[in-house]
């Protein structure tokens, strides 16, 4: 069997450095497998999060060779192993230990955010009647798994910290199933123009590229939001204004 | 007490999967404190991997079904040994309960008039089960959770609960550490409701995540509850079996519901060969009835790859055995033949299973709209568990509650796929209910100090054992094993005994098990913490598996293939705490069905 260096982040917010673990790979192998290899021979004490190990619970989220991945669904076989593969912890949020960062802010940030507000059920029995094609795009939102990787990747947030003032990625992909789900009645868009910052976003399609899910973070829900809210706060004859002046 | 963190509640809520979350918001509705414990971050749970749907009569797809006939499918699947009264309650409603989440912004995929789409089933008569593509536990708990988190309830997260406290015969809260730190909490509470989950990490092969320890099940074991019919596990038939890594990942129903078919190594389908007395009725005699039932025609048969998962998965074992199974010891599962019927095949695969889709492509390399995937058995699910009342959930430990997956009843000697999802709301709203009420009924009861420097003692221990002591890991890795072997699909008394010794053996390692390092966020600790409950539940399963001499649902004994002892009638076993501590099982009859239910059992057929 062949063997493979990981250069883990080991330590807590007081100290903390990589350190190397051979152990050894077979085939299908994903990063995760190897984590757990070396937790269970070498290292017993390694910090880890995960649950489901197939892409569907969003728990592993880690930068592995310097990219946000899901440790889970990071096949061993696409990495090169004659050089060490480095396996850090989401650099976006503070470091509790090891691979583990403290996410609670993400939690936060939605409780603060308007709760699905129904219109009044569309039959007696309380339901409601809804197109699939009218939630298709919405359903694409719901596959998020809140793995946090594109707040991870989000320069807003990675490089200038912008935590109170920016909800980031997945909060607006959460805003967008809201304000398109075809019965919510709620409005949000003072809070995405204000409190939740929107516009400090520059589609940069980071947080795009490395959503696990592949959802179209940029187009489908963070644009047409800014539409939106361009749509209601902004005076219509300044808005034709500065489409002639283009 | 000084020294420990202490919380205060009405209701504490252990498990935060669907049936937690329920049970959390539906006792929260009250004026009452409801504080949540889980395992993992919020949204995390097992719930979320649950892919095909959630069963219930709700008649929008095929207006012929109503709550009787859920309620005699269930019953069926589960070979009769279920709980009328809870199999009863589930059918009426699992439909309001899947109405309800829709209210909480839950986006069901839809019929051509708007409502809820359904979908066909392992052992359902009609399309039941309201989805998401196959990701409906991802909706479920996050309509939940998203919901949950308006209604006033303290959650903790990442806090693994090791004791409940009782004062005098009543619960009277919880003790337990929190990750990060590795710090003590103290949960005081009126009433407690458990909704822990399974047990799958007690085998090598399952489809469950580390979290799924048998926790609520020996916690209830230890404060005195009964544990019922422990030698139902549910061997799922499809999991994946290559590479390594991904070995036993779940593989949904929803395939052989979208019209995926079973093959051996010879191109035969072989699950034609062998239809259970039961099921000839209900079951296709030709493939292409099978594949118009999946189409939706309301006059054909199902397919014999959606009889129930107990005999699909034995078919399965039997032809690996019998030298026809696939390279990596599986069968395949093919839905890319569907291209032969549909023009569209591979667009419509991969929408209406998009998660299989990109597991097989990501992990396996596999295109499942090109070639058939390679599945076998792997553990999934407990059907035995937690023995509650059935209306109130309530255990015989007053003021102790479960729901969802650690309690038991609904499923008999197998579970019907599907049931699940219904399950965990239905009596996670029950169970919150009474709790509720419970806690408004009954007031405070001080908590025992004296007992609980002890608990923290132990919890402790593995710090304090000898550096040479066992790796946890390792310990665990062997449980694992020898359940595998011993107790999996195929028992025996030889196998059964065996097993009951090695858990013996493993116990006396695991309470040498040595933790190195700290108390932050240390999962070798955790590990060994974990042993506890798994060797309790192994133990349990073990057995109650020896003492059923029949091979009936999914519970298979080589030496009794006969699926009722002779003269030995219809019963469940129980299992509870004797005196001395060690574990007493006895049998008990299954009662006598009422008139009114027989007659709903004969006239569905």
């Amino acid at each position: 069997m062949a063997k493979a260096t990981f250069r883990i982040w080991r330590g807590d917010v007081n100290e903390a450095q990589f350190v190397d673990y051979e152990t050894e790979v077979s085939e299908g192998m994903v990063v995760l497998d190897a984590v757990h290899r070396i937790q269970a021979d070498q290292a017993n004490d390694l910090a880890v999060r995960w649950n489901c190990k197939a892409g569907k619970c969003g728990s592993c989220s880690a930068e592995v060779n310097g990219n946000p991945k899901l440790m889970c669904m990071t096949r061993l076989n696409d990495l090169p192993l004659d050089q060490p593969v480095t396996v850090e912890p989401m650099r976006a949020f503070p470091i509790i230990k090891d691979l583990v960062t403290d996410v609670s802010w993400n939690f936060k940030v939605k409780e603060k955010m308007k709760p699905f507000t129904p219109r009044p059920p569309d039959a007696e029995d309380g339901t409601w009647r809804m197109e699939q094609e009218d939630i298709d795009h919405v359903q694409e939102f719901r596959k998020c798994i809140e793995c946090f990787l594109c707040q991870d990747v989000c320069h807003v947030l990675r490089e200038h910290d912008l935590h109170d003032e920016f909800i980031g990625p997945r909060f607006f992909v959460y805003a967008a199933s809201l304000e398109m789900h075809p019965i919510d009645t709620e409005n949000r868009l003072e809070e995405l123009k204000d409190s939740d910052g929107i516009g400090y976003c520059n589609i940069t399609k980071c947080c795009t590229k490395v959503c696990p899910e592949h959802i179209t973070i940029t187009d489908n829900a963070i644009i047409p939001l800014k539409e939106r809210v361009v749509d209601q706060f902004y005076d219509p004859i300044k808005k034709l204004f500065r489409i002639f002046k283009g | 007490m000084a020294s420990y963190e202490t919380f205060d509640y009405d209701v504490l809520i252990i498990g935060a999967g669907g049936a937690g979350l329920r049970a959390a918001i539906e006792a929260s509705t009250s004026d009452l404190k409801v504080g949540l414990v889980c395992k993992s971050l919020l949204g995390k749970a097992h719930t979320v991997m649950a892919e095909g749907g959630v069963a219930a009569a709700l008649a929008n797809v095929d207006e012929r079904d109503s709550w009787r006939v859920h309620f005699a499918d269930t019953m069926r699947g589960g070979q009769y040994l279920s709980n009328a009264r809870m199999a009863e309650l589930h059918a009426k409603e699992s439909p309001d309960r899947v109405r309800e989440l829709e209210a909480w912004g839950a986006l069901f995929d839809r019929t051509q008039d708007g409502s809820i789409l359904q979908r066909n089933f392992g052992g359902h008569q009609y399309p039941r089960l309201a989805h998401v593509g196959d990701r409906t536990g991802l909706e479920m708990i996050r309509a939940l959770q998203d919901h949950g988190i308006h209604q006033g309830i303290e959650v903790h997260m990442e806090n693994t609960i090791t004791t409940l406290l009782k004062t005098g015969d009543r619960v009277s809260g919880a003790f337990g550490y929190e990750r990060e730190k590795g710090r003590f909490k103290i949960f005081s509470a009126k009433a407690v409701v458990l909704a822990t989950g399974g047990v799958g990490k007690a085998y090598k092969i399952t489809s469950n995540s580390w979290e799924y320890t048998g926790d609520g099940h020996s916690l209830a074991y230890h404060a005195g509850a009964e544990l019922i019919d422990m030698e139902f596990v549910q061997f799922h038939p499809t999991g994946m079996v290559w590479p390594p890594s991904v070995r036993g990942i779940l593989v949904t129903e929803g395939v052989r519901g979208e019209g995926g078919i079973l093959k051996n190594s010879e191109g035969n389908r072989f699950m034609f060969d062998d239809i259970p007395e039961l099921y000839v009725n209900q079951t296709a005699d030709n493939p292409e009835e099978g594949w118009l039932y999946t189409q939706g025609d309301r006059e054909a048969r199902r397919p014999p790859e959606l009889l129930t998962r107990d005999h699909v998965a034995r078919c399965i074992v039997r032809e690996v055995h019998e030298g026809r199974g696939s390279p990596h010891g599986g069968v395949f599962l093919d839905i890319a033949w569907i291209k032969e019927k549909i023009s569209n095949a591979p667009e419509h695969i991969r929408r209406k299973l998009p998660s299989m889709y990109h597991q097989f492509k990501e992990l396996a390399d596999i295109d499942i709209t090109e070639e058939p995937m390679e599945v076998g058995p792997t553990t999934h699910y407990i059907m035995g568990g937690i023995r509650v009342d059935a209306d109130s959930q309530m255990t015989c430990v007053p003021g102790l509650f479960a729901a969802g997956e650690c309690a038991a009843g609904l499923h008999g000697a197998n579970r019907l796929g599907g049931n699940s999802l219904s399950d965990l709301l239905v009596f996670g709203k029950r169970a919150g209910e009474y709790a509720a009420q419970f806690a408004t009924e009954n007031g405070n009861v001080p908590l025992e100090e004296g007992a609980i420097d002890e608990i923290a003692q132990h919890v402790l221990k593995p710090f304090d054992n000898p550096e040479d002591g066992d790796n946890p890991y390792e310990i665990q890795a062997q449980l694992q094993e020898k359940m595998q072997e011993l107790v999996g699909i195929a028992r025996s008394q030889e196998s059964l005994t065996q097993a009951l010794e090695e858990i013996q053996s493993l116990r006396e390692k695991a309470d040498n098990v040595h933790a190195i390092g700290n108390r932050e966020y240390n999962a070798g600790w955790h590990t060994a913490l974990d042993l506890d409950c798994l060797l309790t539940v192994s133990e349990a399963i073990a057995l109650a598996a020896l003492e059923r001499r029949a091979s009936i649902g999914a519970h298979s004994r080589d030496d009794f293939p006969e699926k009722e002892e002779p003269g030995a009638g219809k019963y469940n076993t129980i299992l509870q705490k004797a005196d001395d501590g060690t574990m007493a099982i006895r049998r008990e009859s299954v009662p006598e069905l009422t008139e009114e239910y027989q007659q709903i059992i004969e006239e569905i057929g």
